[in-house]
């Protein structure tokens, strides 16, 4: 479903702040995989789902979702295929439009938008059933401006956003370290029914170790820009924190600085 | 009561004033409130339509299809700083400043090296002209001005009502989110400067007529003036209009009382040539009225130190 096949990206290349965020990465995803991904700071998590998500040009290598190589697509074309919840809770909404619009919006990507009216009395009564499952009483909102709800909201109207139009890949870029802890649980428990619905091929950032092992069916461990671990199966469901920071250990050949990875 | 005689002799003329600026203040809406984009394109796309518009009718074409011309040839500038800004990267207001200094050029191009190119309501037949501005007849520009500026108004609420208009609304919201619901940012960034400024060179084209002439220099302080129509309109009905087309519709109005208070000043003793710095210190005080609302606010609800 997804390939990265050894791609690149340095930062300032030439200057002080010269940074090589991704070393020659390579990873496959197949249909159906939910993988949780972990590392320190700076290990290149971020950049790698932005790097598919095509926020910028990657120096080298190439990106195939679906047996598409979208490599060379602007971000808005590859929006097509992807479905994303960002860390910041204001990042994956439109502040200053209507809840039933934002829907609107979702369930128009990658469809020619026209000169029809933008949303259709269907789509109201679809949008009033769904938002009635996320049982946050948004259902008798839906015209109230996105803006005024609050972070764990808007994070599960975004995940509804991204699902809407059934994505190849969902990207959930560390989508519960804004919210609180009873907030956060919520949301990734929304996310798990949504996953499993439609049955969607997912990559989720976490840095919360647990997390990474209570959800999906494969761990991967980055550092330094590239992968350095790729736990899936029975292997992945017997794993455990302390076994984790071991690996780290091994596989990044420095000593594991649990702060490094649980604080950050 | 002379000053008040004169005053009111004057307002039909500042209501008609303001409903032509309150069009071009529309545009200025579109980009700096819709798009979140300051366009400096403004002050010379107003010319723009301006000279367009007589120089078409000057040479005997119809006010209404001049009008039209007027209207396609803000699109066009509009597209110039729209590629600018989304093409070669130029900062949005950098690009508006570039495109409305080449446009001074062009104006003079299009007004056959005249800065200033008269239409006579004698010789010609126009739209709009201050001349029956107090007569109760059918040239009176008032009615007329309120049913366009309407039609402007239901217009634009449709289409940023539909599919392509959300998408446009949504890049000015949050581009970023925008972009990952396959939007193309800088496509809708185009066409909303496009639309700005078509609305701006309409209002120039009416405004040319109204006062009988277009001049080089007419769209001078055009984006202060919308500006003060926008933040004018919020101060003032930002409480009332939820609904988008009132806000529009707002505007508008926020440029009629822009007019009312100019008038004010200058039935006070200000000649014309202090208009351009009432219309700065106008603008700086109803900037100025929401941030100290809020400090009073601030003071009221917040915590006293002693």
């Amino acid at each position: 479903m997804l390939e990265l096949k050894n791609i690149s990206k340095t930062f300032f290349p030439g200057t002080v702040h010269e940074k090589t965020a991704l070393d020659n990465l390579s990873l496959t995803l197949n249909e159906g995989d939910f993988v949780t991904v972990i590392g320190g700071n700076g290990a290149g998590k971020s950049t790698m789902l932005n790097a598919i998500a095509g926020t910028f040009a990657v120096d080298s290598g190439s990106i195939i979702i679906d047996g598409k190589d979208v490599t060379r697509l602007p971000e808005y074309k590859r929006a097509t295929l992807l479905g994303r919840v960002f860390q910041d809770p204001m990042m994956g909404t439109a502040p200053t439009m209507q809840i039933q619009e934002n829907l609107a919006l979702a369930a128009r990507r990658g469809k020619h938008r026209g000169l029809k009216w933008g949303i259709t009395p269907q789509e109201e009564k679809d949008y009033y059933q769904r938002l009635k499952e996320l049982d946050l009483g948004l259902e008798d909102r839906m015209k109230a401006k996105v803006g005024l709800l609050s972070g764990g909201q808007r994070q599960a109207l975004t995940l509804l956003m991204a699902a809407l139009q059934k994505p190849k890949l969902l990207l959930l870029d560390e989508h519960t370290a804004a919210l609180d802890p009873r907030t956060a649980a919520k949301v990734l428990e929304l996310s798990d029914k949504i996953v499993e619905e439609n049955h969607l091929t997912t990559m989720m950032i976490t840095h919360n170790m647990k997390d990474a092992i209570a959800h999906g069916n494969r761990l991967i461990m980055m550092d330094a820009g590239h992968v350095v671990l790729d736990i899936s199966g029975e292997e992945k469901k017997k794993l455990t924190v302390p076994d984790l920071l071991t690996l780290f250990s091994k596989a990044s050949g420095t000593e594991a600085n649990d702060d490094k990875l649980l604080l950050s | 009561m002379a000053f008040l005689a004169s005053l009111l002799n004057a307002l039909p003329g500042a209501a008609a004033q303001g409903l032509v600026w309150g069009i071009m203040a529309i545009g200025v809406y579109i980009t700096f409130r819709v798009l979140d984009v300051a366009d400096l394109t403004v002050d010379g796309s107003i010319a723009t339509g301006g000279a367009v518009a007589v120089m078409l009718i000057r040479g005997g074409m119809n006010c209404w299809l001049a009008l039209l011309c007027a209207f396609v040839s803000g699109l066009l500038a509009g597209l110039v700083t729209g590629l600018f800004h989304t093409k070669c990267g130029i900062p949005a207001i950098l690009a508006g400043i570039l495109t409305q200094l080449a446009l001074y050029s062009v104006n003079l191009r299009i007004m056959g090296g005249k800065a200033n190119q008269p239409v006579g309501v004698d010789k010609y037949h126009l739209a709009v002209s201050q001349r029956y501005v107090r007569d109760l007849s059918l040239e009176n520009p008032l009615p007329l001005l309120l049913v366009a500026t309407v039609i402007v108004v239901v217009a634009l609420y449709w289409f940023f009502g539909t599919e392509r208009g959300c998408s446009v609304r949504a890049t000015g919201a949050n581009a970023n989110m925008a972009r990952a619901q396959g939007i193309n940012t800088n496509a809708n960034i185009v066409l909303g400067l496009m639309l700005s400024n078509g609305l701006v060179a309409l209002s120039g084209g009416l405004l040319a007529q109204f006062q009988g002439a277009a001049d080089v220099g007419m769209g001078r302080g055009a984006i202060v003036i919308g500006l003060a129509a926008v933040i004018i309109s919020e101060v003032t009905f930002g409480k009332i209009f939820r609904n988008f087309g009132l806000k529009m519709f707002a505007v508008s109005l926020g440029a009629v009382i822009y007019y009312f208070v100019l008038q004010v000043v200058l039935q006070l003793g200000l000649n014309t040539n202090d208009l351009k710095l009432v219309s700065a210190l106008i603008v700086a005080i109803f900037l100025s009225v929401p941030y100290w609302k809020g400090k009073v606010a601030h003071k009221k609800g917040g915590p006293r130190h002693a």
